[in-house]
C-alpha cells in the first residue's frame, strides 16, 4: 500500500511538470505565430486569398529546412510556420519527458515503448513518406 | 454561384478575421464539450469559405494539437493521466495516423467529405449518450499485468484501484482511431472513447485525460506528414492556431466551474447539421 501511494505522488509531480511544459510550449508557439501573423498581414492584407485548389508547392514552406531558411529573412509566413512547428513539437516533448521519467523509475519496458513512439514520429519527419 | 464570387473576392485580412473568430469558437466549444476543434474548423473552411479540403485537414490537425495542449491544464486538475496506457496505445495511433495521413491525398475529396460527415454523426451521438462507467478491479488480464496498465486514481474516499481489460481489442480500436485521425485531420476522440471506456473499461477520470494526452501526440505524427506535403498553409494556420488556443484556454477555465450537459445537446444538433451538409456536398461532388 505504502509503495503505491508513493508512486501516486511521484506521478502527481510529473503531471505538474508536464502541465508547465505544455503551457510553455503553447504560449511560446502562440506568441511566435502571432508575431509572424502581424508581419504576414502587414505585407499581404490586401491580397486575395486563393485556397480553392490544393497545390502542394504553393507556400514553399513544406520542410523544416525551408522554414529555417525563411526565418533568416524575417519572412512572416516562415515565422508562422516556425510557431506551428513549436506547437507540433509540444506533445512530442511530452513524450520525450515521459521517456526520461520512465528511465528514472527504471521501467525499461516503457523506456523502450516510449522510444518506439518517438522513432515513429521522427520517421514521419523524413520526406520520403510524401509522394 | 454567389458563394463562389464572394470567396474569390475575399482579401487576406477578411479571411484571417473570419477564420480567427471561427477558430476561437471551435476552441471554446471544443474544450467545453470534449469534441476536438476540427469538427468545426473543417466545415467552416470548406463549406463556408471554399477552401480545398486538403488545406482544411492541415489546419484542422493544428487545431487538434492546440485544443489538446491548451485544455490539458484543466484536465491535469480534473483527473489522472495513465501515462503507461497512453504511451502503449500511442504505438498504435502514431503508426496508423501516419498511414492515414499518407493515404489521404490519394482519396477523392468527395469521399473524404462523406467519411468526415459520418464520423461527425457518430461523434454527435456519442456526445449526448449517457456514459456508463464499466471499470472494475478484476486484474486477471495477463497483457494488462505485463504492460503494467492497471492503475489507481484518487477519489473522495481515498485511492481507488482499477484494472484494464481486453488490451488487444483496445489496441486494434486505437489503430482504427489513428487511421481516421490521419485521414481526416481530426482527433477522433469519439473512437478513442469506445476503445478506452467500452473495450478496455478504463474509468472516466483516467480515460478522458489519457485520451487528451494521446490526441496531441497522434496529431503531431500526422501533422508532420501534412506539413511536408504543403497542406499546412501559414495563411490558414495563423488564425487557426491563435483562435483555437485562445478559445481552448478560456474554455478550460470555464469548464472547471460549469456543467456542460445542455451545451452538449445544442452542440450535438449543430454537429449533426454540419455532418449532413458535408455528406450532401460530398455526394453531390461539390467538395
Amino acid at each position: 500500500m505504502i509503495k503505491e501511494s508513493k508512486n501516486f505522488f511521484a506521478d502527481k509531480d510529473i503531471q505538474v511538470i508536464l502541465g508547465t511544459l505544455l503551457r510553455v510550449g503553447v504560449i511560446s508557439s502562440m506568441t511566435v505565430v502571432f508575431i509572424g501573423g502581424l508581419i504576414y498581414l502587414f505585407f499581404n492584407y490586401a491580397n486575395v486569398v486563393d485556397y480553392g485548389k490544393f497545390d502542394s508547392g504553393k507556400s514553399g514552406l513544406a520542410s523544416v529546412g525551408a522554414i529555417f531558411e525563411g526565418l533568416k529573412t524575417m519572412d512572416g509566413a516562415a515565422i508562422i510556420q516556425f510557431g506551428t512547428l513549436l506547437l507540433i513539437f509540444t506533445p512530442v516533448a511530452r513524450v520525450v519527458f515521459s521517456v526520461f521519467s520512465f528511465l528514472i523509475e527504471r521501467d525499461y519496458l516503457y523506456v523502450l515503448i516510449g522510444l518506439m513512439v518517438l522513432s515513429i514520429i521522427l520517421y514521419s519527419l523524413s520526406d520520403k513518406l510524401v509522394g | 454561384m454567389v458563394g463562389d464570387s464572394i470567396f474569390v473576392a475575399m482579401s487576406v485580412l477578411l479571411f484571417t478575421i473570419i477564420v480567427l473568430v471561427g477558430a476561437f469558437l471551435a476552441g471554446l466549444v471544443g474544450s467545453l464539450t470534449g469534441l476536438g476543434g476540427g469538427v468545426i474548423i473543417i466545415p467552416l473552411l470548406t463549406l463556408g469559405l471554399g477552401v480545398d479540403i486538403h488545406y482544411a485537414i492541415g489546419a484542422s490537425i493544428i487545431s487538434v494539437i492546440a485544443t489538446s495542449s491548451g485544455s490539458a491544464a484543466a484536465y491535469v486538475k480534473e483527473g489522472i493521466t495513465n501515462i503507461r496506457i497512453g504511451m502503449f496505445l500511442e504505438v498504435a495511433t502514431t503508426i496508423s495516423a501516419i498511414i492515414g495521413a499518407i493515404v489521404t491525398v490519394y482519396i477523392n475529396p468527395s469521399y473524404i467529405a462523406v467519411i468526415f460527415g459520418l464520423i461527425l454523426l457518430f461523434s454527435a451521438a456519442m456526445m449526448v449518450r449517457k456514459k456508463v462507467d464499466h471499470s472494475d478491479n478484476d486484474t486477471s488480464g495477463k497483457l494488462a499485468v505485463f504492460f503494467k496498465l492497471n492503475g489507481t486514481y484518487p477519489t473522495e474516499n481515498g485511492v481507488k484501484k482499477y484494472a484494464v481489460h481486453n488490451v488487444i481489442g483496445g489496441f486494434l480500436m486505437m489503430f482504427v482511431a489513428g487511421t481516421i485521425s490521419g485521414l481526416l485531420g481530426i482527433g477522433s476522440g469519439a473512437l478513442k472513447v469506445i476503445a478506452m471506456d467500452n473495450i478496455m473499461r478504463i474509468p472516466f477520470k483516467v480515460s478522458t485525460t489519457t485520451s487528451n494526452f494521446m490526441m496531441g501526440v497522434t496529431a503531431a505524427a500526422s501533422a508532420i506528414v501534412y506539413l511536408h506535403r504543403g497542406q499546412i498553409d501559414p495563411g490558414i494556420a495563423m488564425p487557426v492556431t491563435v483562435g483555437v488556443l485562445l478559445g481552448a484556454t478560456i474554455g478550460s477555465k470555464i469548464l472547471v466551474k460549469t456543467k456542460t450537459d445542455k451545451l452538449k445537446v445544442v452542440f450535438a444538433i449543430v454537429v449533426t447539421f454540419l455532418a449532413i451538409q458535408m455528406i450532401y456536398n460530398g455526394l453531390s461532388g461539390r467538395l
